[in-house]
């Protein structure tokens, strides 16, 4: 076994070689501008452009002419939420969106908010952090011009009902854009089949390089129009102007290919890992908690509270495993999980939250190793915690009042 | 965000981790944020040992680690003047992490508060 163990997929994932195998060439040898027309080194770079726009359309069901590259979901989110809202501004200014959205897309519709350019309703999550289809129904007028909800989600990867919120879309006549970064390439992605009409989705989370990203604009029924956010050569289709990154696109198209060919065997197979994960730790431990939806959720996703103890200080007693917590002491904020704040958990437990995120190149060796030193250290960490103790002498922590600080 | 190898150190081997029993003389206050229990034992007027359990991150838990070391043979006195940045500079803690230290000192200030009312209350029963 190697250490450290990567199992924070998704934050990123390590590159396919495959992947960089494909992008190599596109560096040195085959520089051309996929823009310059008028001579080989253009044509050869374009070439392979439209064959990643290919690949990429076909692992969601769209048309390659769909695909607007981006550097990463993050400039897809912004640039759906800003163009879609400036586009349409003649028709309305009102956005439906999730509080457990990623910041992408909830600090991109605040900005909006506050520039006076559109008024936005956070739709609240059930327990599991799934949206209720008719919520969204319920919160369409006659001046929504947008829905932005997430296909799965990052932290607890539970999977929204997105087909149904894409029906009332179109019942509705209102355009729908999904951030489906954590999802496509993980789970069967249909554009068609969801009545998605945005998408963001990034290469670096599939097993791709970084930097590089894709909007899906639907190109009829009904024809997306966007303003672009950035000026320039009026690449994309006018939407998303700047020399293409041709190495990274390669990339893109390649890791999109291997998730198509992929995907069934992979996803079957990470669950399972999941699944062993989950029980391995569950069993051993008392008060342990699934954060998230035990179903509807991405198969490489474990989010786990453990009571009493805090969520730093198990990443800190297991530096050799990478992985991430809800804890408020590893953000910037001070702040513990907003996600799962949203699904009702109680400010300890999302103190004491770990997401685990299992991914392609893992093994069950890691996994018995992960259970094995998860179990080590939470018991270790409980023996030190005074809430553990109060608890196990009968106290109810609810009770007890804390001198103020 | 990378330990000190002081904060490190203190958590791969807290010092003085534990409860006293509940028969023995032990004095304790829970804080906030994150929640620490800092017990001593005191002899004339001299702290003889300490015990912390600490809910709480890395630094948190050095931070209290370390408070229960400097307490032990320390006289009351000495002990009101353990300041949180002292406890900063030993474990070279960094500026998002100094609430843990003020968490200490608290926990400390609490701790001999305790005892002196609980003191005081003896000595007026006599």
């Amino acid at each position: 076994m190697k250490f450290p163990i990567f199992l924070d997929n998704h934050s990123t994932t390590p590159m396919d070689p495959r992947v960089l195998e494909a992008m190599l060439p596109y560096f040195i040898e085959k520089f051309g501008n996929a823009a310059s027309r008028n001579h080989a080194f253009g044509w050869e770079a374009e070439e392979a452009v439209e064959r990643a726009r290919k690949q990429i359309g076909r692992l969601i069901r769209a048309d390659a002419k769909e695909i607007v590259f981006t550097s990463g979901a993050t400039e897809s989110d912004n640039l759906a939420l800003k163009g879609v809202l400036e586009m349409y501004k003649e028709k309305g200014n009102h956005i439906i969106t999730t509080s457990t959205e990623h910041r992408a897309v909830l600090d991109t519709a605040k900005s909006l908010e506050a520039k006076g350019l559109a008024t936005v309703t956070y739709l609240s999550v059930d327990k599991q952090g799934r949206v209720d289809p008719q919520a969204v129904r319920n919160a369409i007028t006659d001046k929504t011009v947008l829905i932005s909800i997430m296909l799965a989600n990052n932290e607890i990867g539970t999977i929204n009902p997105v087909q149904e919120i894409g029906k009332i879309a179109k019942e509705k006549g209102v355009l729908f854009h999904c951030d489906a970064t954590q999802g496509v390439g993980k789970i069967p992605v249909d554009v068609q089949a969801m009545g998605i009409d945005l998408m963001s989705f990034s290469a670096h989370k599939i097993y791709g390089p970084k930097g590089i990203g894709a909007l899906y604009v639907r190109k009829k029924n009904p024809r997306v129009r966007i303003a672009a956010q950035m000026d320039g050569g009026g690449h994309e289709r006018g939407m998303r102007s700047g020399t293409l990154a041709v190495p990274l696109i390669v990339g893109f198209g390649k890791a999109c290919e291997l998730c198509e060919q992929e995907m069934a065997a992979e996803s079957t197979r990470l669950a399972a890992m999941r699944d062993r994960l989950q029980a391995g730790i569950m069993a051993a431990l008392e008060e342990s908690y699934l954060n998230g939806h035990p179903t509807h959720r991405l198969p490489g996703n474990l989010n786990i509270s453990f009571a009493y103890v805090e969520g730093e200080s198990l990443l800190m007693g297991m530096k050799e495993i990478a992985l991430s917590s809800g804890s408020a002491c590893t953000s910037a904020t001070l702040e513990p999980s907003y996600v799962l704040r949203a699904l009702g958990v109680g400010t300890e437990l999302a103190h004491s939250s770990i997401r685990f995120g299992i991914g392609r190149f893992n093994t069950e060796e890691e996994i018995d190793y992960t259970i094995k030193k998860v179990i080590e250290i939470v018991t270790k960490l409980r023996e030190m915690s005074p809430l553990y103790e109060m608890a196990k002498e009968g106290v109810d922590l609810k009770s007890v009042q804390w001198a103020a600080h | 965000m990378a330990y000190s190898d002081k904060v490190v150190d203190h958590f791969n081997n807290p010092r003085n981790m534990g409860s006293f029993k509940k028969d023995e003389e032990g004095v304790g206050a829970p804080e906030c944020g994150d929640v620490m229990k800092l017990q001593i034992k005191v002899q004339n007027d001299t702290i003889v040992d300490a015990k912390f359990k600490t809910f709480g991150c890395g630094s948190a838990i050095a931070s209290s680690s370390l408070a229960t070391e400097w307490l032990k043979g320390k006289t009351l006195d000495e002990a009101q003047k353990i300041k949180n940045t002292d406890i900063v500079q030993e474990l070279n803690l960094p500026p998002v992490k100094i609430h843990c230290s003020v968490l200490a000192e608290d926990a400390i200030k609490a701790a001999l508060a305790d005892y002196q009312k609980k003191a005081d209350h003896n000595e007026g029963t006599k």
